[in-house]
C-alpha cells in the first residue's frame, strides 16, 4: 500500500524527542556544530610520526633506478621506503576489493599518473614533504593507453604485464539478459532508437580526503589504525591477509568522517604504506593525503562509453533495451563488486518499465589512469543504468514525438505486478510508480509548464524541462549471492540494555555523515520503547562492534536497520519471559505497550522495560532456564535487495546567448518505504540531487593524450556551490519493503543516481529547436553552445 | 620565528617556521582542530576562520601574518556556555551532516549577520559560495542561516541591552 501522509510521531517529553520514527534533532550535532568532531587528522598521539608519499608525475613509464639518499638524509626523516624495500617483504602488491591486485607502492613500472612509488616518514607533515623532493626516480616513459576505446587495439602497449601472460588490456566480459529474444523483438519493432552515451570518470571528491593513523605497538603485537573507512570490518580482514598480523591483533577504527560516498570504500595505498611504517618504525604514523593526491589516485566513478537502443511500437509501449559498454577501469580492477557482478548492479538497466527483453554485453578494460569505478553514491553502477534508460526513454519520446512523461506513465510496472521479475533477473519489491509519477506533475504544475515553454519557444527562449524516473537496488545483499573479497554481505548488529534500563546498540555498518547515531537509536527505540536519547549508537570501532560489511550501496537501513529491529525484537522477546516471571503470569497473558509490558485486560499491572532490565541484572530468580542480562546479538542476512524508487521534474533556462544552463526549479518526489526520520531523509536527497548538478553540468575527471589528469584539484575540478543550484522541492510517497523487518528501503543514494538524467533531459529538452536529441555531460557552457551548432557530443 | 596573536581572545605566543600556514598553526600548534583543512587552493572553505573580524581562508594565510592580529575560530562561537544562534540553527535545521565543511559554514554565517542582520535567501547563498558542502545541497544551509537572523532578532528585541 502506498500512502503520501507522515506516521504520526510520538513524542516522549518536552524536547520533542519522538520514541521512534520521526523528525529528530542529530544526536551528533552538538558536538560537530562546536567544532568538536573527532576526524582522522585530529588524531595527535605521543610521538606520532608524518607520512607523504611520492607520486609518479607520469601515466605509464619503467621505474629504471631510485634514489632515495638524499632524501634519508635529511635531518628529520625516519624512513624512506621504494617499491623495492616492500617487495623484499612480500608487501609490494596488495589484492583490490575486485579480486584483481595493484602496487602498493611501484616496483616494475608505473601505470597512472599519480600512482605510489615511494614514502617517507619524518618528524613533522612539512619536513615529510620536503623530502619527497630529495627522491630521484629514474623513468623510461612508455606510451600510454588513455582512449579506452583503443585499448584493445593490436599493437598497444600493455598496461598489466604484472599478470603472467596477459597479453592485452581486457580486464573483463560481463552479460546479462536473453540476446537472442532481445534480437527477435528488435527485428520486428515498429521503432527502433540507438544513441551513444557517455558517462564521464567523476571524482566524489569528499570534503575530508583519505588518510589514517597506523600505531602498531610491539609489546603487545597490536596494530590500531584510525582510518577513513566506510568499511572497518571488511578493511581489518584485507589487512590481516596481506600483513600477516593475525586478525585479533588488528584494531581498525573509523572516528568522524568528512563525507565518504564510496570514496572511503577501497583500500588505499597509502593506508598500507601507513602500517608499514609503523611496523618498521615502532611509533604512530599518521598519513593524510591533499586534495590534489584524492582528486588524481582515490576510487573515481563511472567512466561507461554504452551504445542504448530502445525498441517500441509506434504507439509508445517500450518492448525491448539492449546496450552495450565499454568500461574503463583504470591501471588495476580498483572497483569494490560482489564476485558474482563485476558490473555491479548495472543489470537494472530495465529501469521502471514491464519489458518483452533486455540484453546487456559489457568489456571492461584497462587504461593508463587511476583506478576505481565504484564511488561517489553510484549504488553498485545503477547510477549509469538509471541514466541509460531514462535516457534512452527521452530519446524515444522524441522520435515518437510523445511527451515524456505521458510515455513513462504507459510503461510502468504495475503495484500489482510486485514482486516484480525483471528481464535480466532482479526482483523488485514494491512499488507504485504511477502515483509517485503523478505526485511529481502535480508538485510541478507540469501542464503550465509546458504551456509556459510554448511561449518562450515562440518567443526565441531556451526552456527545457526533464524528467527522469528511477528504480534503485539497494542493500546488498542476500549472502548466498552477493560478498566482497568472498566476505558475504551480511551485518551484526548486538543490543545491550543496562540494568537502569539504558542502552547501546552496536552496528557494523559506519556514518560517513548519515546521523546512524541518530537513525539507529530510532529504531531500536520503537521496538523497544526506550527514548532515543538513553540509546547509545557504536560504529566504526571493529573491537567494539559486531562483524559486517559497512557503509555503502545505501545498504546501512536495508542491512543494519534490519539487524537493529530485529536484535531489538529478540530482546524484547526476553525481556517478555522475565517479565512474565515478574508479573506471574503466562507469557501469552502479557501486551506489549512500547516501553512496557502489562497483563491483558489489567493496565494497572506492568512493568517497564527498565523495571525488566533491573531484574534481569538483579539478584533473584529468573524465570526457569533464563540467563541473567537483557541483550542480544544478531547477524541479519536479507533476503533481496529493496527498491527505493522516484519521480524527478527538472526545469532549466539555457542562455541562448551564452548556452549557460541555470535550474529554475527541481521537484524530487521520492519512495524509500518506511520513514524513519524525516528530516535525515530529506537531507539525504538533498545531497544526491546537488551531486547530480554537479555531474550534469560540471563534473569531470578528464586527461590529456599523455595521461595527465586535468581535474587535479578544485580549481579544475568543478563542484556545486550555493549558487549553482536550487532551493529543492521534496515530497514523497511510502511504499514498504515488503520483506524489510520495519519496511524500510535505503535513500542515500536515490537521488544521485536519479538526478543526472533529469537534469541532462531538460537541457537537451531546452535545445529541441535546434534538433538536438541528446548530448554528453557535462553540460557546460561550451559543450551546450556546441550542442546548439550541432555537435553534441565531444570525446572524453 | 616568533608570532605572537590573539586566538579567541587568549593570547598565544610561539615559535613557529615561517612558512607555516594558519591552519596549521591552529590545529597542530593549539590543537584546535575544528577548523579544517580541505583542498590547499582554497576553493572548499572548511579552514574559513576570523582574522580581526574577517572571514579568511586559513590555508591560504600565513601564521606569521596572524601576527598582532585577533583570529576567531569555531571553538570561539560558544560564549558562556550559549551557543551561537548560528549553531543553533545549523542544529535546527539539519544544516550539517559529516560537519566536516559546518565550521567554516558557520564563521561565515556569523560573519554575515554580523554586517546583515536579515539577510535574503540570495545575500545568503552569495556570502557562502566560496564554501563547498558536498552532503546538505545548501538548501538546508540557507535555512539554518534564516533561523539564525530570526532567533537573532528575537533574542535582540527581548534581552539584549
Amino acid at each position: 500500500m502506498t500512502t503520501t501522509e507522515e506516521r504520526p510521531t510520538e513524542f516522549v517529553d518536552n524536547d520533542q524527542k519522538p520514541v521512534g520514527y520521526g523528525r529528530m534533532l542529530r544526536k551528533e550535532d552538538p558536538r560537530f556544530i562546536r567544532g568538536m568532531g573527532h576526524y582522522c587528522d585530529d588524531i595527535a598521539l605521543p610521538g606520532m610520526l608524518h607520512m607523504a608519499i611520492l607520486r609518479s608525475p607520469v601515466a605509464h613509464a619503467r621505474i629504471v633506478r631510485v634514489d632515495t639518499s638524499a632524501a634519508e638524509a635529511h635531518p628529520k626523516v625516519k624512513a624512506v621506503v621504494t617499491g623495492a624495500t616492500l617487495a623484499e617483504k612480500g608487501l609490494a602488491w596488495m589484492p583490490t576489493l575486485s579480486n584483481d591486485v595493484q602496487a602498493v607502492l611501484a616496483t616494475d613500472k608505473v601505470r597512472f599518473q599519480g600512482q605510489e612509488v615511494a614514502f617517507v616518514v619524518a618528524e613533522d607533515r612539512y619536513s615529510a614533504r620536503d623530502a619527497l623532493e630529495l627522491i630521484e626516480v629514474e623513468y623510461d616513459i612508455l606510451a600510454p593507453v588513455i582512449d579506452a576505446r583503443k585499448a584493445l587495439d593490436p599493437g598497444m602497449p600493455v598496461i598489466r604485464d604484472d599478470l603472467v601472460g596477459k597479453p592485452d588490456n581486457h580486464c573483463f566480459d560481463w552479460e546479462t539478459g536473453d540476446e537472442a529474444a532481445t534480437k527477435a523483438v528488435f527485428e520486428s519493432a515498429d521503432v527502433v532508437v540507438s544513441q551513444d552515451i557517455v558517462y564521464p570518470r567523476v571524482h566524489p571528491a569528499p570534503m575530508e580526503t583519505c588518510g589514517c593513523v597506523a600505531d602498531y605497538e610491539r609489546v603487545d603485537g597490536k596494530l590500531t589504525l584510525w582510518t577513513t573507512s566506510q568499511a572497518p570490518h571488511a578493511h581489518r580482514t584485507v589487512y590481516a591477509l596481506v600483513s600477516g598480523l593475525p586478525e585479533h591483533k588488528i584494531r581498525v577504527i573509523a572516528p568522524d568522517i568528512g563525507g565518504g560516498f564510496g570514496n572511503k570504500v577501497p583500500i588505499y595505498p597509502g593506508y598500507v604504506c601507513a602500517i608499514v611504517a609503523s611496523l618498521v618504525l615502532g611509533k604512530p604514523v599518521k598519513w593524510m593525503e591533499d586534495r590534489s593526491e584524492n582528486l588524481i589516485s582515490t576510487g573515481f566513478a563511472r567512466d561507461y562509453i554504452m551504445r542504448g537502443e530502445i525498441a517500441a511500437t509506434k504507439e509508445g509501449k517500450i518492448l525491448a533495451i539492449r546496450t552495450n559498454v565499454l568500461a574503463d577501469h583504470g591501471a588495476f580492477n580498483g572497483t569494490a563488486a560482489p564476485t558474482k557482478y563485476p558490473a555491479g548492479f548495472f543489470g537494472v538497466f530495465t529501469g521502471s518499465y514491464d519489458l518483452e527483453a533486455a540484453y546487456a554485453k559489457m568489456t571492461a578494460v584497462y587504461t593508463n589512469k587511476a583506478p576505481g569505478g565504484v564511488a561517489y553514491a553510484c549504488s553498485f553502477r545503477i547510477t549509469e543504468a538509471v541514466y541509460l534508460v531514462e535516457r534512452m526513454v527521452d530519446c524515444l519520446a522524441y522520435e515518437l514525438e510523445m511527451d515524456p512523461a505521458e510515455l513513462r506513465l504507459k510503461n510502468f510496472i504495475k503495484p500489482e505486478q510486485f514482486p516484480y521479475t525483471t528481464k535480466t533477473g532482479w526482483v523488485y519489491d514494491s512499488g507504485e510508480y504511477e502515483t509517485a509519477m503523478r505526485l511529481a506533475l502535480e508538485m510541478a504544475g507540469y501542464d503550465e509548464l509546458r504551456a509556459e515553454q510554448a511561449e518562450k519557444r515562440a518567443r526565441g527562449e531556451l526552456m527545457g524541462i526533464g524528467i527522469s524516473f528511477f528504480t534503485e537496488a539497494v542493500g546488498a545483499g542476500p549472502r548466498k549471492d552477493m560478498d566482497i573479497l568472498g566476505l558475504g554481505m551480511a551485518d551484526g548488529c548486538e543490543l545491550r540494555i543496562h540494568p537502569t534500563g539504558k542502552a547501546v546498540v552496536r552496528v557494523s555498518c559506519m556514518s560517513q555523515g548519515q546521523g546512524h547515531e541518530t537513525t539507529f537509536a530510532q529504531i531500536v527505540a520503537e521496538e523497544i520503547g526506550i527514548p532515543p536519547a538513553d540509546i547509545q549508537v557504536v560504529n566504526g570501532d571493529t573491537d567494539q562492534t559486531p562483524f559486517g560489511l559497512g557503509t555503502y550501496g545505501s545498504r546501512s537501513t536495508p542491512v543494519s536497520g534490519a539487524a537493529a529491529a530485529l536484535v531489538a525484537r529478540k530482546v524484547r522477546d526476553k525481556a517478555q519471559i522475565i517479565a512474565s516471571g515478574m508479573l506471574e503470569v503466562s507469557v501469552a497473558d502479557l501486551e506489549w505497550q512500547k516501553g512496557s509490558f502489562n497483563v491483558k485486560g489489567d493496565p494497572s499491572k506492568s512493568v517497564t522495560i527498565a523495571d525488566i532490565a533491573m531484574k534481569a541484572h538483579g539478584a533473584g530468580d529468573l524465570p526457569e532456564g533464563l540467563e541473567g542480562g537483557l541483550e542480544a546479538q544478531i547477524c541479519y542476512n536479507p533476503e533481496n535487495l529493496t527498491y527505493p524508487f522516484g519521480a524527478y521534474i527538472c526545469v532549466v533556462d539555457v542562455d541562448p546567448g551564452t548556452a549557460e544552463v541555470k535550474i529554475r526549479r527541481f521537484i524530487a518526489v521520492d519512495d524509500c518505504g518506511t520513514r524513519i526520520n524525516p528530516m535525515i531523509i530529506e537531507g539525504q536527497i538533498h545531497g544526491g540531487l546537488t551531486d547530480g548538478v554537479g555531474m550534469a553540468l560540471m563534473e569531470m575527471i578528464a586527461f590529456d593524450e599523455d595521461g595527465n589528469c586535468l581535474g587535479a584539484s578544485l580549481m579544475d575540478y568543478l563542484i556545486p556551490t550555493a549558487l549553482e543550484v536550487p532551493n529543492w522541492e521534496t515530497g514523497h510517497t511510502v511504499t514498504p519493503s515488503p520483506h524489510h523487518p520495519i519496511g524500510a528501503k535505503g535513500v542515500g543514494e536515490s537521488a544521485t543516481v536519479g538526478s543526472p538524467p533529469a537534469i541532462v533531459n531538460a537541457v537537451v529538452d531546452a535545445l529541441k529547436p535546434f534538433g538536438v536529441r541528446h548530448a554528453d555531460m557535462p553540460l557546460t557552457p561550451s559543450r551546450v553552445w556546441d550542442a546548439m551548432q550541432g555537435h553534441p557530443t565531444p570525446s572524453v | 620565528m616568533q608570532v605572537s596573536l590573539t586566538v579567541n581572545g587568549e593570547e598565544v605566543s610561539q615559535e613557529i617556521e615561517g612558512r607555516l600556514l594558519l591552519v596549521h598553526f591552529l590545529r597542530d600548534k593549539l590543537g584546535l582542530t575544528g577548523t579544517h583543512w580541505g583542498c590547499d587552493t582554497s576553493n572548499c572553505g572548511t579552514c574559513v576562520v576570523w582574522m580581526d573580524g574577517e572571514p579568511v581562508k586559513s590555508c591560504t594565510v600565513l601564521a606569521a601574518m596572524a601576527g598582532g592580529r585577533e583570529v576567531r575560530t569555531v571553538e570561539g562561537l560558544e560564549q558562556d556556555g550559549e551557543l551561537d544562534p548560528v549553531q543553533q540553527g545549523f542544529m535546527e535545521c539539519h544544516g550539517l551532516q559529516c560537519g566536516f565543511c559546518t565550521p567554516g559554514m558557520l564563521m561565515t554565517a556569523r560573519a554575515l549577520l554580523d554586517r546583515n542582520p536579515d539577510p535574503t535567501e540570495a545575500e545568503i547563498r552569495e556570502a557562502i559560495s566560496g564554501q563547498i558542502c558536498r552532503c546538505t545541497g545548501y538548501a538546508t544551509i540557507v535555512r539554518s542561516i534564516r533561523w539564525a537572523a530570526a532567533h537573532e532578532s528575537a533574542v535582540s528585541i527581548g534581552s539584549r541591552p
